[in-house]
């Protein structure tokens, strides 16, 4: 079942007195999402990820737009007809049902030539149960179950109905950081297993790269980049999709171009021939940089932090951005730090230039 | 160890005291009380000891009855009070308009005194030389004939009597429900609403459940208080309820220790003890069921 969304707008209107103005929190949405496919929605708090979601299960009415599942317009449908598998962030279990009752219950609500028999019901449940393993656990309540438990509980009673889409709901921010691994690789094989077309929220943007499809990094309710996780880490069209995205952070640097060279304070990085002369934010992925006694960028070195395969140069610059640049060199490679200072070379295709005052990304002609 | 319970037992003395002075000792008493034949208070004797007291008043007309009257109002009001309360409080919930407007409206018999409550009541059911009472007067528009819901028939009395009795409790149970309901997460009504749930299989399954410890302290309390009943019945009926035939069993004790045929500490103490029986055996039936029907998160 594709999804396609066409100019999705929601209002929310203000609440206070005066001449404030609505909110918007999502602005002409128009996207596509492919059958079968697990996308992530991204962003940051407020970027109106949850009311994408929300207008996409009918539990909120977009002010304009339409949806679609298939061929078919949901946009006037109610939740309640949209057969759409909801998992919510705080799993939503019915605390006084067992976990069997849980799973049971989307089944019991269907009616005339869709009602089930109890055997059938029954062994649908199961079937979800095991499918998220947790098919030992049916008699137990929810209150009795661990947080990574819950969540498959969760996930069982939103899929027993087989939705047509499936929508998570920040589904691994209740977890602890290896559960939330665990889980994430889970999600992605119970969703290749039901190819079920899924959509989830999340502000991390390594679980959306880690498991995704496609991911759509949203900023304020607009939509900043489509793609496949990879193909927008590495070709981010704007600043904020570029900072938004990588752990650690780019280092984003205040430069220029002058005369086809992209400097960064002296230094001149990178040759950029025929591109025209201006001030610039120079991004620069951690893995971006070389190590390089010749290198044409001078930083002044605070540290090293070392992480097991890799370690991380810790170092400042007057024109970086971040407090600290931080550069991932793996731990065999030498790094020379005498008079406190360091010097880089920079891979070309890890350095991204976006105009000052846009912030959208400038195309460069590589020598 | 031992002076950290010494310093415990010091710091539940005042309660102990308070309770031990007025509650245990009292009840103690009254349980002797029960069992001793013609006791007299200000001579501080009595005849003998047994269970006449018991017999005397299981076989009194006027208890016999209160009990039904009593058993009657139980019955009726606990039941429909809270049904009733909890359609007005999901009606409160799901509206919002005016919803404080109505909060108000359905409170004030709670913060009215029950004797003006009573005389409201007079005027809307007694009859009068000079007029049949409001309630007379629907019923008479509809082409029903009069009836004395004060001095008239039972079935008249006990109904307007019920009628009184719920409609005062009710406000308290109300506003102890919209709270219970409004605590209830929004998001257990989400997913059943993407799940495809009716409105009416989400109160049943959903709501319901997850405000029954608070339905249920108002089955348990609206029990006891209705078993307490006594002032509802003087504000409709005036104090010689017996001659009403409206008399309650606290009335009852009231009337043996103070009325009219007052006096009888004896067999006010018997009726007290049936009354504790009764209601202890009801709330412990309770208890049972509830472990049931009832879910504590």
């Amino acid at each position: 079942m594709k999804i396609v969304l066409q100019n999705l707008t929601k209002r929310f209107p203000s609440r206070g007195k005066g001449n404030r103005e609505d909110v918007v929190a999502v602005k002409d949405f128009s996207f596509e999402i492919p059958d079968g496919k697990l996308i992530g929605l991204l962003g940051p708090s407020g970027c109106g990820k949850s009311t994408t979601l929300n207008l996409l299960c009918g539990l909120q009415k977009p002010t304009s737009g339409r949806i679609f599942f298939g061929e078919d317009d949901v946009t006037d449908l109610p939740a309640e007809k949209r057969g759409v598998g909801f998992v919510f962030q705080s799993y939503a279990l019915y605390p006084h049902l067992t976990v069997l009752q849980n799973i049971l219950f989307p089944l019991e609500n269907l009616k005339g030539k869709d009602k089930l028999s109890k055997e059938v019901m029954r062994e649908k449940a199961c079937e979800a149960a095991r499918l998220v393993q947790i098919d030992e656990l049916l008699d137990r309540k929810p209150s009795e179950l661990s947080g990574g438990q819950q969540q498959r509980v969760a996930i069982a009673r939103a899929l027993v109905k087989m939705p047509r889409v499936l929508l998570l709901d920040e589904p691994l921010s209740n977890l602890d950081a290896r559960l939330r691994l665990q889980t994430r690789e889970e999600i992605r094989r119970i969703q290749r297993e039901t190819k079920i077309t899924t959509v989830f929220v999340t502000h991390d943007q390594e679980e959306a790269m880690s498991i995704s499809d496609m991911i759509v990094v949203m900023k304020s309710g607009v939509i900043q980049q489509i793609g496949k996780p990879q193909e927008v880490y590495d070709n981010p069209v704007n600043l904020f999709v570029a900072r938004f995205l990588g752990t650690p952070p780019i280092n984003v640097f205040s430069g220029r171009i002058d005369g086809g060279r992209l400097m960064i304070g002296e230094d001149t990085v990178l040759d950029v021939p025929g591109t025209e002369s201006q001030d610039v934010w120079i991004g620069v992925r951690p893995e971006g940089f070389v190590p390089n006694e010749n290198g044409p960028l001078h930083c002044d070195f605070s540290g090293i932090e070392v992480m097991g395969r890799d370690i991380s140069v810790v170092s400042t610059h007057r024109c970086c951005e971040n407090a600290a640049i931080r550069a991932i060199i793996s731990a065999d490679s030498k790094v020379n730090t005498q008079d406190q200072t360091v010097r880089f070379s920079l891979k070309p295709g890890k350095v991204f230039v976006f105009d000052k005052e846009t912030e959208a990304r400038i195309p460069l002609e590589q020598a | 160890m031992e002076k950290q319970s010494a310093k415990g037992w010091l710091y539940l003395l005042p309660a102990i005291l308070f309770l031990g002075v007025f509650m245990v000792y009292p009840l103690i008493d009254v349980f002797i009380y029960s069992f001793e034949e013609g006791y007299n208070s200000a001579s501080q004797t009595y005849y003998g000891v047994g269970l006449y007291n018991y017999s005397y008043v299981l076989r009194d007309p006027y208890f016999l009855q209160a009990l039904k009257n009593t058993f009657i109002l139980v019955i009726v009001t606990v039941p429909l009070s809270t049904g009733f309360a909890l359609l007005i409080s999901v009606a409160l919930s799901s509206i919002r308009p005016l919803r404080n407007l109505y909060q108000t409206i359905y409170f004030l018999p709670y913060v009215t005194n029950t004797l003006a409550v009573g005389l409201v009541f007079m005027i809307l059911f007694k009859k009068t030389p000079y007029s049949d009472g409001l309630a007379n007067l629907v019923i008479s528009w509809f082409g029903g004939e009069a009836i004395d819901f004060i001095d008239g028939p039972y079935w008249a009395k006990m109904f307007v009597l019920c009628l009184y009795t719920i409609w005062v409790v009710m406000p308290f149970k109300i506003l102890i429900l919209t709270s219970a309901l409004a605590s209830v997460d929004e998001t257990y009504y989400n997913a059943a609403r993407v799940d495809g749930t009716s409105k009416w299989r989400t109160f049943i399954r959903i709501t319901l459940p997850m405000i029954s410890p608070t339905v249920f302290y108002l089955i348990i309390t609206g029990f006891i208080g209705a078993f307490k009943a006594y002032s509802d019945a003087v504000a409709l009926f005036g104090t010689d309820l017996n001659a009403a035939g409206m008399n309650t069993i606290v009335g009852y004790v009231y009337d043996m220790l103070y009325g009219n045929s007052g006096g009888y500490p004896s067999y006010a103490s018997a009726a007290a003890i049936i009354l504790f029986t009764v209601v202890l055996t009801i709330t412990c039936v309770n208890l049972l069921v509830s472990k049931k029907h009832v879910h504590y998160s």
